[in-house]
């Protein structure tokens, strides 16, 4: 394995930060004015890295030496899976961002280069395989990510939730760290297959407390009860483009991440982290379900489900069979556009002086003021909530058909019964919209940019979602079997 | 003879005073600050202890990245910080709560 061939390895994450420092002295010599010209520039970016990661979706199934700079690297059919995702995620933000901080007059040359950095640091932690790898991506995104929660420099909430996102980040990061610490002792490697070799025997206490230490960490930046605490906060104060890459591209990193660190790294004692993650996934689904209830604010909303959701995906890592990563993979994919779905409807909400909606009473009548708004986000609450004829349907039956695979009855029949419950307050969004008595707050015109997005991921997950399914399972099988060793 | 048992015990007291230091403190989000970066110092004691006795250079390697880090945290956490106390005259902990529910 030569020197050149780690590079083209990592050439996506090479171009990504060569054109964000490029960038970086564009924005230092343009000012404010070429925001235009950096955001554009940057979406770019993202897809040419977008073209050059995707020929790795097929790579490892023609037996192509993946791991690059003595196995810290690994550019395998998951974090090619997952990168897709994460620069599709980005790009989206970027479009998205743009006319909603020009209305702001807020608009920051550094906006969209701190979102280059976010998927760099995104990207890393989805290919690492070595602990130094994962702290050093995990952290080049949550720094990023602290800086643009707090972007809106006018809103107070913006400059809160910054705050609580980076003190409550930090803590985990630092719980990770010590993990991290505790595991290298007791295995005297940071290498995951070397972590994974090293623990073929047993378990040992030290390295017990080490696991327990990194789930937890990982766990806050997945947002899984019990420490989901700061996300109603982050969600709510941050800007919404923000939230909508918090929600999505931060989350598929983190859930990638969590991933590979169970399965690349701890893979030969899944029995030690199968209770906890069950815990968390149960734990999850019911404080998402029963938090969701008593809110008004439809970004606070979105972050208990989002909450809620990622309990149904942790229920396929608890499974911990190559179905199980699988439908994980598949049910984040539909999640990615759901919430896409959900946020650009969102930031189409405005009243009359172009400020933004936010309260769910003063969605009410939606449907006759703004019917395809209303439709828009009735298909992504009956979506969320995993009704039918929708997609995200799809994304709870492989999960529970993987946890019913592996004889874990108990969990997926609970796992059903709290979705039900769940469904209470997605129900209720759509009832206010429909059913009540017309308010007529929101009057504003949407961007023509968002509209297009909102029609895009519409469709999505719409019934005709399920055209993809075939397609969208066998690349999910192909990034699974990459976490797996062969045999 | 001091051996590996001692650093592991100093640092996780440095570890559970850090993470105390985030909870429990009701004054001010510099102490926030200081807390954090115990933790960080507690998990590089850890690393620099694991590293000598294990004879094994990245646990060096690995604090020097953790340091590097940290340094940036700061930097980034002062920085949000200031925008905050721009926008509300405050830094103590019990008014940082605009947002509830």
């Amino acid at each position: 394995m030569d020197f050149a061939r780690s590079l083209a390895l990592t050439a996506p994450e090479i171009l990504l930060s060569v054109s964000g420092l490029v960038l970086l002295m564009v924005a230092a010599w343009g000012g404010d004015k070429a925001s235009r010209l950096i955001s554009i520039a940057a979406v770019a970016v993202l897809t040419a890295c977008a073209f050059l990661t995707a020929p790795t979706l097929w790579g490892q199934a023609m037996g192509a030496e993946v791991s690059a700079f003595g196995g810290q690297h690994r550019a395998d059919a998951f974090a090619a899976f997952a990168k897709l995702l994460i620069y599709a995620s980005a790009g989206v933000t970027l479009i998205i961002a743009q006319p909603f901080f020009d209305k702001a007059r807020a608009m920051r040359a550094e906006f969209p280069l701190l979102v280059l950095f976010a998927s760099l640091g995104m990207g890393m932690m989805v290919s690492a395989g070595d602990l130094l790898a994962l702290y050093i991506g995990l952290e080049l995104n949550s720094l990023a990510s602290y800086v643009l929660a707090s972007s809106l420099r006018t809103d107070e909430r913006s400059a809160e939730s910054g705050l609580k996102y980076f003190v409550l980040g930090s803590l985990a990061s630092g719980i990770l760290l010590f993990g991290m610490s505790l595991t290298y002792g007791f295995t005297g490697t940071t290498s995951f297959a070397g972590i994974n070799a090293a623990l073929s025997g047993g378990l040992p206490t030290g390295a017990t407390f080490g696991l327990i230490f990194m789930l937890a960490g990982l766990a806050f930046k997945i947002s899984a009860a019990p420490f989901h605490m700061w996300t109603p906060d982050v969600y709510e104060g941050a800007p919404t483009p923000v939230t909508t890459f918090f929600a999505t591209a931060s989350k598929v990193s983190a859930l990638g991440l969590l991933m590979r660190v169970a399965f690349e790294a701890f893979g030969n004692q899944t029995q030690a982290w199968q209770q906890v993650v069950i815990f968390m996934a149960l734990l999850s689904i019911v404080i998402g379900a029963l938090g969701a209830i008593g809110q008004n604010n439809i970004k606070r909303l979105m972050a208990y489900s989002s909450i809620n959701n990622v309990g149904f995906i942790l229920i396929g890592l608890a499974t911990a069979t190559r179905a199980g990563a699988s439908a994980m993979l598949v049910y984040i994919a539909i999640y990615v556009a759901m919430s896409v779905a959900g946020f650009v409807a969102v930031l189409l909400l405005r009243d009359e002086n172009g400020q933004q909606v936010e309260a769910i009473s003063d969605l009410a009548g939606l449907s006759k003021t703004r019917p395809w708004i209303a439709l828009a986000m009735a298909s992504v609450m009956f979506s969320l909530a995993g009704i039918p004829p929708l997609f995200g349907f799809w994304g709870k039956f492989v999960v529970f058909q993987a946890a019913v695979q592996a004889d874990m009855i108990a969990l997926a029949a609970i796992g059903i019964a709290a979705s039900v419950i769940g469904a209470f307050y997605y129900l209720k969004v759509v009832k206010v919209m429909y059913f009540d008595e017309a308010v007529d707050v929101v009057k504003g015109q949407g961007e023509m940019s968002h509209t297009v997005l909102l029609v895009l991921s519409s469709l999505a997950i719409s019934p005709l979602g399920y055209l993809g399914t075939k397609c969208l399972g066998t690349l999910a099988d192909y990034a699974a079997a990459a976490l797996f060793p062969v045999g | 003879m001091i051996g590996i048992e001692h650093y592991l015990v100093v640092s996780s007291i440095l570890f559970v005073l850090g993470v105390l230091g985030i909870f429990l403190n009701r004054k001010n989000v510099i102490i926030i600050l200081m807390a954090i970066e115990l933790i960080l110092l507690s998990v590089n004691i850890n690393f620099v202890a694991f590293s000598a006795f294990l004879n094994d250079l990245v646990g060096q390697v690995f604090a020097m990245f953790v340091l590097t880090v940290a340094a940036g945290e700061a930097a980034i956490g002062l920085a949000i910080l200031v925008i905050y106390f721009r926008g509300r005259g405050t830094i103590a902990v019990d008014d940082v709560n605009r947002m509830k529910g």
